[in-house]
């Protein structure tokens, strides 16, 4: 096996360059979420307008998986209706990364998309009334 | 002769990985287990199975005289009494009925204290009985190079105090605590001593006469025993003084319509069915372990853990970063590190090559099988500045080329992270 890649070509190059990396200052939609088996934590932030996610961003503290999908969603979601990304499901997640996952890494690669899940759904609840 | 590849040929899932080969090194989360233990639980469920203190037919005496029998094994290799060995779930069981029990016995003034090593088993056990009580826990400071030693428990202690629960053995630092004097100096004060032996009756020679501990808890499946069976030692007078924790059959003398009148120890605390082929599970590891010899036990992780030591010293890792005391002598058959790594452009990546990862390349590049997390101790994992460590964790089937192999991965992770 090669020493060199250590998951896939995708996940380690998103490793090394993640996407849509940072904070969005004033942000409609923050959350701060943790995976308890390791204390990985990732910051995310939307801003978001007509039904749409207009903007992505996310301070991610984790392993490789975790740091990795989370730039690949954003790329994933960034412009897409929320209706359309609250109709994704964990499959889906998981294959964009291309990998097959055991249940605990499963965890770290739906970090980012739990953090996302949760902020989509208040944002529709806080909207609902509109 | 201590031969740990003799020993590794009775453990039947190393033959389902002779080829591609598998370095086990997850032994302080749980071990393997030897055919001994798995005939054990298998000729049980062929050839004796029924309940136990109930039918009074051939096989419900044997299934009854089987359990009984594993009981006075198991309390006789912790140099106990078997109405003091009451079977449990596990160490985290034994500590939750400990706490949930004597919570209420103390009355809500009562203080306990812990140590900051502790596993998250007794640490939440007291926190929630703090909730429903009101009795106080405190934290007490450890140094992560040093043991807990009489005088460092000793400045804790208050008129208040009235429980110290600690650990035998920290599952991330490997220290073996210095409890000679403990229960000494606590009984003088009239205070409960507990002790969390989850890393310690596994791994070394232990007798509760010895420690003079009021309570003791430890798991099975952490000793080559089967999950879901561990045993919570306690003083006899004690215990019975001790109000029940769980309800239900097996566990009272009689039943009225508005109360009831529990069974003597250790059967107060055993509501329900128990676990009975684990607890014969158990006896036939503590059988396996007896052989050996936990003398020998301990010399063999001692001398595995001054190799890793030797190994981490002459392999010269600038961002190789271990932690717990340098000295064998307190020391257990752990070794959790970290490798640094510089964070690039301010990206918050943390300054360490995440655990996760190191476990995850361990695995692919040499076959080693590491543990990664914060091993449910976050306020001693915390306390050493970081989210989480990687750890390897011997035991009786290891060897010194085990070690080898696991400094191997940590050099080929180190190039292939820090660069």
């Amino acid at each position: 096996m090669s020493e060199d890649i250590i998951y896939s070509a995708i996940i380690d190059e998103h490793y090394e360059e993640p996407r849509n990396f940072g904070k969005i200052e004033n942000p409609d939609e923050n959350i701060m979420e943790t995976n308890p088996t390791c204390g990985d934590t990732i910051a995310m932030y939307l801003k978001l307008g007509d039904g749409k996610i207009r903007d992505i961003k996310y301070v991610a503290n984790g392993c490789l998986i975790s740091v990795a999908s989370a730039s690949i969603l954003s790329e994933r979601v960034k412009g897409k209706d929320v209706d359309y990304v609250l109709n994704m499901n964990k499959k889906d997640i998981l294959s964009y990364l291309g990998l097959e996952l055991g249940p605990a890494r499963e965890k770290c690669a739906l970090l980012s998309y739990d953090a996302l899940i949760k902020m989509l759904k208040n944002y529709k609840e806080e909207n609902s009334g509109q | 002769m201590f031969n740990p590849e003799e020993i590794k040929s009775h453990f039947p899932i190393f033959r389902r990985f002779e080829r591609e080969g598998i370095i086990y090194l997850d032994n302080a989360a749980t071990t393997q287990k030897p055919s001994e233990v798995i005939e054990a639980i298998v000729s049980y469920y062929e050839n004796s199975n029924s309940n136990v203190h109930r039918g009074v037919y051939r096989i419900g005496e044997e299934a009854t005289d089987l359990y009984n029998k594993s009981r006075e094994n198991i309390a006789s290799f912790i140099g106990g009494k078997p109405e003091g060995t009451i079977f449990v779930r596990n160490a985290t069981e034994g500590l939750n009925l400990a706490a949930s029990s004597l919570s209420r016995m103390i009355g809500k003034d009562g203080e306990v204290i812990v140590s900051r090593m502790e596993h998250h088993s007794n640490i939440v056990p007291w926190q929630i009985a703090s909730q429903n009580t009101g009795i106080r826990l405190k934290m007490m400071e450890s140094n992560v190079e040093s043991h807990l030693k009489w005088e460092d428990v000793e400045k804790y202690l208050t008129d208040k105090t009235k429980i110290v629960s600690i650990t035998h053995a920290s599952n991330i630092l490997g220290t073996i605590n210095d409890l000679r004097e403990m229960g000494k100096n606590l009984h003088d004060r009239g205070i409960i001593f507990i002790v969390d032996a989850a890393q310690s009756v596994p791994h070394m020679p232990v007798n509760v006469s010895d420690l003079d501990c009021d309570l003791m808890a430890f798991s099975g499946h952490k000793m080559l025993g089967p999950s879901g069976i561990g045993v919570l030692y306690g003083k006899p007078e004690l215990l019975e003084e001790m109000p029940p924790y769980m309800g239900g059959g097996e566990m009272i003398k009689e039943v009225f319509e508005d109360h009831f009148i529990p069974a003597d120890i250790p059967e107060k605390f055993e509501a329900g069915t128990p676990n009975i082929e684990g607890a014969i599970g158990l006896s036939a590891a503590v059988d396996f372990l007896k052989k050996l010899g936990m003398e020998n036990v301990r010399a063999h992780e001692k001398d595995l853990i001054s190799y890793t030591l030797r190994r981490e010293e002459e392999l010269n890792m600038p961002a190789l970063r271990s932690y717990g005391p340098r000295n064998p002598e307190i020391r257990g058959g752990i070794y959790t590190f970290n490798i640094k790594k510089d964070s690039k452009d301010g990206r918050p990546f943390g300054n360490e090559v995440h655990p996760h990862d190191i476990s995850h390349m361990a695995d692919r590049i040499e076959g080693v099988e590491l543990r990664s997390g914060h091993h449910c101790a976050m306020p001693q994992t915390v306390s050493l500045g970081v989210y989480a460590t990687a750890r390897a964790s011997y035991y009786i089937y290891n060897t010194r080329e085990d070690v080898d192999h696991l400094f191997n991965a940590i050099e080929k992770i180190g190039r292939r992270m820090i660069r």
